[in-house]
């Protein structure tokens, strides 16, 4: 309350001089929405915005609790994300940028609809960015239920196979994933009939739109499955692909070693740590791992006993739990991946469905004309909202799909 | 609408007349500047920058959050103080990130058990 009294004051002068002599007048013409305690509907409007403002950057902080941890799991293994990325479709992702950006501009339309009061084009460009917000769960619906049914899960449920990538005996997810959409739709086209044949124009004009939007979810169902199919090859080839990187990191993983101790090696040399002289030569031998191994421990416990700071240099130290193959494809390390993948974009999703619920609300009040120039702050505050969830879409998806 | 003949009579008066409508062709324009610079993530996804790779993908996701946020959100007509507000919030991600990117690069190397096979193995 504090601060709403002392924003006008502190931030424009005008409203100062204003709140003076505004104050005869303000008790006898005070519109039906303006709330009492406030002046003007402009004093409302700001103070309503200053609200939600401050809930944007709580939504910020909160999302970036998972951006941070996936800028450290990136930092400490970024072949695991380079890797996992591969199995993200990039058009599907692409697409749903597209709708997105779309709802985005659908929805500052609706802000300037009800600036102007035009109603129609209001309902109509409300129902256009909840249509595309379905579209949007549709497309996404296509794309957990394919990782769902390749084992491609959260660390400690990661079973996916390159042999045996589609797991035959397990449930339909796409079908669980559809179900509470399904029985929305149904229940909405339910109602309408009701509504239409009681006469009850209101909630027909509202129904209506909302079937429409309803009806989107398969739309986005279809388009995901069209995409999906369409990838189908390139997937397989995909999967071979990872193979042989998996198979060429193998192999190539020798020679660096054999690099990285030949480095130790000579500054243990200049170091004058002659006693290990015989070692070293039969280490130079690369068939002799054990020994290879043995002085790259030996090397990399020096350093560490220097007490300087070592700033995550891998050695190639070998017989340590840091020299276990550091392929991406196991079940832990693309897990992980794959558990902020699902956290980062099931949150977004969560934003997304509140986001229909306030817009389907908001789509009920236009319907009813509850906006006019001087009254549309639901309508911009629920835009602001939206423009936020847009804009952390805009960065998960090159920060997931786009990595090579 | 009672309320929209109250309010032209209130046009005049301090407070009552504060809307500020996007222009259409505006709002167009941001939208296509929005979708050709997604096109362009996708397709510098196809070209090897080496390590300013993330640096090109965060550039361009930030200029495109820098458009949504101005035009779209307002904050280009907005009181600045709503735009302070927003902008503390990135103040303290940055912070919140940069601290524990730096201590976790300090301290752990690598904290993901890995205690399984490679699955790739099954595939030869």
């Amino acid at each position: 309350m504090s601060t709403i009294e002392a924003k006008p004051a502190g931030n424009d002068p005008e409203s100062v001089n204003h709140g003076s002599d505004a104050h005869g007048d303000h008790d006898h013409d005070h519109p039906s929405f303006l709330a009492h305690h406030f002046e003007t509907p402009e004093q409302q409007y700001d103070s309503g915005k200053l609200g939600i403002w401050i809930f944007l950057v709580t939504e910020v902080l909160f999302f970036s609790g998972m951006f941070c941890a996936y800028a450290m799991f990136r930092m400490l293994s970024p072949e695991v994300f380079e890797g996992c990325s591969q199995f993200l479709n990039t058009k599907l992702g692409a697409i749903n940028t597209g709708v997105l950006l779309f709802s985005s501009l659908t929805m500052a339309w609706a802000v300037r609809c009800s600036q102007t009061e035009e109603y129609k084009k209001l309902t109509g460009m409300l129902a256009a960015t909840l249509s595309c917000a379905m579209v949007f769960l549709g497309v996404k619906a296509i794309e957990y239920s394919h990782k769902f049914n390749m084992g491609i899960l959260p660390a400690g449920f990661f079973q996916y196979d390159p042999a045996h990538p589609h797991i035959e005996d397990g449930p339909n997810y796409l079908m669980w994933l559809c179900l509470p959409f399904a029985l929305f739709l149904v229940g909405i086209v339910v109602w309408l009939a009701v509504a239409f044949f009681q006469g009850d124009k209101f909630k027909v004009a509202v129904l209506k739109p909302l079937t429409v939007v309803a009806l989107c979810f398969f739309v986005g169902v279809g388009l995901g499955m069209f995409l999906e199919d369409g990838s189908g090859e390139s997937h397989a080839a995909l999967h071979d692909e990872i193979g042989e990187h998996a198979v060429d990191d193998h192999l190539l993983d020798e020679p660096i070693d054999v690099l990285a101790s030949s480095d130790h090696l000579s500054e243990e040399v200049t170091l004058g740590q002659t006693e290990y002289g015989v070692v070293e030569r039969l280490a130079g031998d690369t068939t002799n791992s054990g020994l290879l191994g043995e002085l790259n421990a030996r090397a990399a416990q020096a350093e560490m006993a220097t007490g300087s700071v070592i700033l995550n240099k891998d050695g190639g130290v070998d017989a340590t739990i840091h020299a276990t193959p550091r392929d991406f494809l196991t079940p832990s390390r693309a897990g992980v991946f794959f558990s902020i993948y699902y956290c980062m974009t099931g949150v977004h999703a969560i934003h997304i469905l509140a986001g229909i619920g306030v817009l389907i609300w908001l789509l009920v009040r236009s319907v009813r004309n509850d906006f006019n120039r001087q009254y549309f702050g639901p309508v911009d505050y629920v835009g602001l909202y939206w423009h936020l969830v847009d804009l952390i879409w805009i960065y998960l998806f090159p920060l997931l799909y786009l990595i090579r | 609408m009672s309320d929209h003949d109250h309010s032209s009579t209130d046009d005049h008066r301090e407070g009552y007349n504060f809307a500020h409508p996007m222009p259409v062709p505006m709002l167009l324009t941001v939208f296509c500047i929005l979708v050709f610079l997604t096109i362009v993530t996708v397709a510098q996804a196809s070209f090897d920058f080496g390590s300013i790779d993330v640096a090109i993908v965060m550039g361009i996701a930030t200029i495109k959050a820098i458009i949504v946020a101005l035009f779209f959100m307002h904050l280009l007509y907005d009181k600045p103080f709503n735009l302070a507000i927003f902008l503390s919030a990135f103040v303290f991600v940055g912070l919140f990130v940069s601290l524990t990117l730096s201590d976790s690069w300090l301290t752990s190397k690598d904290f993901i058990p890995v205690d399984d096979a490679v699955i790739t193995s099954t595939v030869e």
